[in-house]
């Protein structure tokens, strides 16, 4: 069987049943695929064709990553069960007119022993052409059940007088099971071509559309089974992305944007107490850091005394992920110092890593106790009281606020323009003989800058924001790699004395670290000498101009 | 791709049964199977309910303005395509005397595109003794011979043996096996067994003459589908199993080859 002519779904799926009607969907389906077989019957004959190829009952379970990295390359991934092990399949998407239908195969393999419906990492994944291509995309994030279905295919010969198949009709019946309800999915119809019979494929295709209740499927079943639990593709991001607009009174600006903040930290909480990636955790602390800035920055439009309460909380949460954090950067970075290494082989580092791995794991357990503390549940709902307050308080549109009040775009074009100031200001102080602490400070200043852009995007020019970003991005990694680089050669230092006190300390994996530690110095070296060049770039006369043009055009656009 | 041809210079032998029959089981194996029906009589495409025409009829194909690729029809099995019939075929010795170069091989020729698509080809070909016979004894891997227990087939047999092991070349390897055999005439018993066990080309084999055979022509599908397990369909299966498993060895086929020289007149010694 033959290219699939066309897709098209029956309506009358979830949430479709009249009022009062509890509708098993199944019955709505059978119904409306009787109407699609009458809609056949004058031109077609039409016999069930029992056990054909393909048809039977299939569950899938679509896998991702919790930031929907393969999504994101417009891939997708399902693991199709079997009773005797099942295997992965990988499909790009390349629907017709972008729409996200489910697509050519680009990978597949066997997996057995696979358990879909727990998180794994992609490199956990048996050898094989799909994790080939998918192992870089998600490390080191691991794959999470996204959504599992049922399906059951049957198929339907089309003949013509000589009591010939000329095309056949695929019927898909999904379902969708969350939580112990199933729920019914539109069933999609597929025209299926056998060769030599194109017209009347398309005939068949023609009569179809025009079946009562039937339309075009738009979506890939994914999103369709996504859908069906109030979900869909690609619904997570952890960047800012709050709904502000630049007439919004101030308050009620930092209150959204904070709440904003406040959704992607507790969507974290879950995988950073299971442990299932290094990057719950990472995502979470970003999601503080943004806080915490939020507050020191604009906090003070926010009523008297909630800054000054919740900044410590927030720092204190922020001070317990970073322990854990650290000891992931390092674990996460050693393959790739271990591929530099030259006098000193990979194998020698293995007693570090172990060294790592356990302080890792108790440094989790401490945090993963504080997760789940009252003070920081209390942290948390409190917080969310307070910002709802903040930002219902002013919605009602009362007509012109009695005394002028600040708007959102007054408040990011003043608040990024005086933070500019301070990042031309104490980066153009910098010398060759300035001190480190001079640019560990820059770039403190570069990330409250960062932060205040990212805020209010959605008050600035696309592009013009984008090519301001993309320079302080620039400049900001290099600001990193000098500053992290000396830090983590501290904490080498550091790991070293307590490997030895622990008597965990071969002298070649010391010897091994002490490479790695000038690896490190060498990078910061490198990153001190790019340094001019990339701040001139960001914040010379140029760059000085593209900024006060993006914080004007928000201004004016108001 | 592996290309069967059934081929008998007598009509009625039984081809197109065994032609249909064996395609059918190479698809339900999962190869994937393409049946040629070379016969303008279009006994093959009305079996599979497919109409006997090909656009622009066989001078098109012949002529390689239209690839076979394009006039290829999907039966109702999986992995079983059919080239039609047409009409037009009845000419087919004029359209192959018509080419320019190696007209005994143009069929061979017609068909190497399709030698990645394919696993299996088969070519049920018109009893005649003509240039598409010819063309199809130089395209096929294996001849198909079915033939009635009688002293005369197994004459022209023994011909058409001599005549393939002329060619320079490749040369098909014969397989014979007795069709329309009647258990009940002590003739056709005792041919069936000295033959089998006197000469390796001969399949011990045996396609019964029965009427659920004829009554394909009804059921308009090959009997090994629609009633797969009646005693015809059971000797098919039992004859394509030994097709595909039991091939016979280097020197049993040497046996077969008598030395002869190759030329259409060799073939007309056949008649």
């Amino acid at each position: 069987m033959t290219p699939d002519l066309r897709d098209f779904q029956l309506d009358g799926g979830v949430g479709e049943a009249p009022a009062g009607v509890r509708a098993s969907g199944t019955h709505q389906a059978s119904d409306s695929i009787s109407a699609v077989l009458d809609a056949l019957a004058p031109a077609f004959g039409i016999v069930p064709e029992r056990g054909a190829a393909g048809s039977g009952t299939r569950r899938r379970t679509w896998l991702d990553t919790f930031d929907w990295r393969l999504n994101r390359a417009g891939l997708a991934l399902t693991y199709e069960h079997a009773r005797h092990g099942g295997r992965l399949l990988l499909t790009a998407k390349t629907g017709r007119d972008g729409t996200s239908q489910d697509g050519t195969s680009q990978a597949e393999q066997p997996a057995p022993g696979w358990q879909p419906r727990r998180p794994a990492l992609a490199e956990d994944l048996p050898g094989g052409p799909v994790k080939d291509r998918i192992a870089k995309l998600a490390a080191p994030r691991a794959l999470l059940p996204v959504v599992t279905t049922s399906t059951t295919v049957s198929v339907n010969r089309l003949t013509n007088p000589d009591g010939k198949t000329v095309a056949r009709l695929i019927v898909e019946a999904s379902t969708v099971t969350h939580a112990g309800v199933t729920v019914s999915l539109p069933a999609r119809l597929t025209i299926a071509e056998v060769r030599g019979y194109p017209a009347q494929a398309r005939r068949a295709a023609r009569l179809l559309a025009d079946a009562p209740g039937v339309a075009p499927a738009t979506r890939s079943l994914m999103a369709e089974a996504l859908s069906a639990l109030r979900r869909h593709p690609a619904d997570y991001t952890n960047s800012v992305d709050a709904e502000i607009t630049a007439q919004m009174p101030a308050p009620v600006a930092v209150a959204t944007l904070l709440l904003r903040l406040l959704d992607t930290l507790e969507q974290n909480v879950d995988g950073v107490i299971r442990d299932i990636d290094t990057e719950f955790l990472h995502d979470l602390r970003v999601s503080v850091r943004r806080t915490r800035s939020a507050i020191k920055l604009l906090g003070d439009v926010l009523p008297a005394g909630l800054a000054e309460q919740y900044g410590p909380e927030f720092k204190w949460l922020g001070d317990l992920t970073t322990p854990t954090r650290d000891l992931d950067v390092h674990l996460l970075g050693l393959p790739a110092m271990a591929e530099q290494l030259r006098a000193a082989s990979p194998e020698d580092l293995e007693p570090f890593r172990a060294f790592l791995a356990r302080r890792r794991a108790r440094e989790f357990k401490t945090l993963a106790t504080a997760m789940r503390s009252p003070r920081f549940r209390t942290l948390t709902d409190h917080w969310r009281k307070a910002l709802v307050e903040v930002r219902d308080a002013a919605t009602p549109r009362r007509q012109k606020a009695p005394r002028k009040q600040k708007t959102a775009a007054e408040l990011a074009t003043t608040r990024t323009a005086r933070v500019f100031r301070k990042v031309t200001a104490q980066g153009g102080a910098i010398t060759n003989d300035s001190k480190p602490e001079s640019l560990h400070d820059l770039r403190k200043r570069c990330k409250e800058l960062r932060y205040l852009l990212e805020f209010f995007a959605p008050l600035y020019d696309p592009v013009a924001y984008k090519k301001v970003v993309g320079d302080l991005k620039q400049l900001q990694d290099c600001l990193g790699e000098f500053q992290d680089s000396e830090v983590q050669r501290e904490e080498i230092r550091v790991l070293a004395d307590a490997m030895l006190a622990d008597r965990a300390a071969p002298a070649a994996t010391l010897l091994a670290m002490g490479e790695i530690a000038a690896q490190l110095a060498e990078s910061q070296v490198q990153a001190r000498a790019d340094f001019s060049r990339r701040f001139a770039r960001f914040a010379g006369p140029e760059g000085q101009q593209r900024v006060r043009t993006l914080l004007e055009e928000a201004v004016s656009t108001q | 791709v592996k290309i069967y041809a059934t081929y008998n210079i007598k009509g009625g032998v039984g081809k197109t049964t065994a032609a249909v029959n064996l395609a059918y089981l190479s698809a339900n194996d999962g190869n994937r199977t393409l049946l040629w029906d070379l016969d303008p009589q279009g006994a093959a495409s009305f079996l599979f309910r497919i109409k006997p025409r090909v656009k622009g009829g066989g001078r098109a194909l012949i002529r390689g303005t239209k690839t076979l690729d394009a006039a290829i029809k999907g039966t109702d099995f999986d992995d079983l395509d059919l080239l039609p019939a047409d009409f037009t075929y009845r000419n087919m010795d004029l359209l192959l005397g018509g080419t320019n170069t190696k007209p005994t091989r143009r069929i061979a020729q017609l068909l190497r595109p399709l030698a990645d698509e394919y696993d299996h080809v088969f070519l049920d070909c018109p009893p005649s003794i003509s240039l598409v016979s010819e063309n199809v004894m130089h395209a096929a891997d294996v001849l198909l011979v079915p033939i009635i227990p009688t002293t005369l087939s197994l004459r022209t047999l023994d011909q058409l043996t001599e005549f393939v092991a002329g060619f320079n070349g490749h040369r098909p390897e014969v397989r014979a096996f007795f069709s329309m055999a009647d258990r009940r005439k002590k003739l056709h018993r005792e041919i069936i067994q000295d033959l089998s066990s006197e000469r390796a080309m001969v399949s011990p084999t045996a396609i019964p003459s029965l009427s659920v055979i004829e009554r394909m022509s009804v059921e308009r599908a090959p009997v090994t589908a629609f009633a797969p397990r009646t005693q015809a369909a059971r000797a098919y299966r039992t004859l394509w199993a030994e097709l595909t498993s039991a091939e016979p060895g280097p020197a049993e086929v040497r046996a077969i080859r008598a030395p002869a020289t190759a030329s259409s007149e060799g073939l007309g010694r056949l008649a």
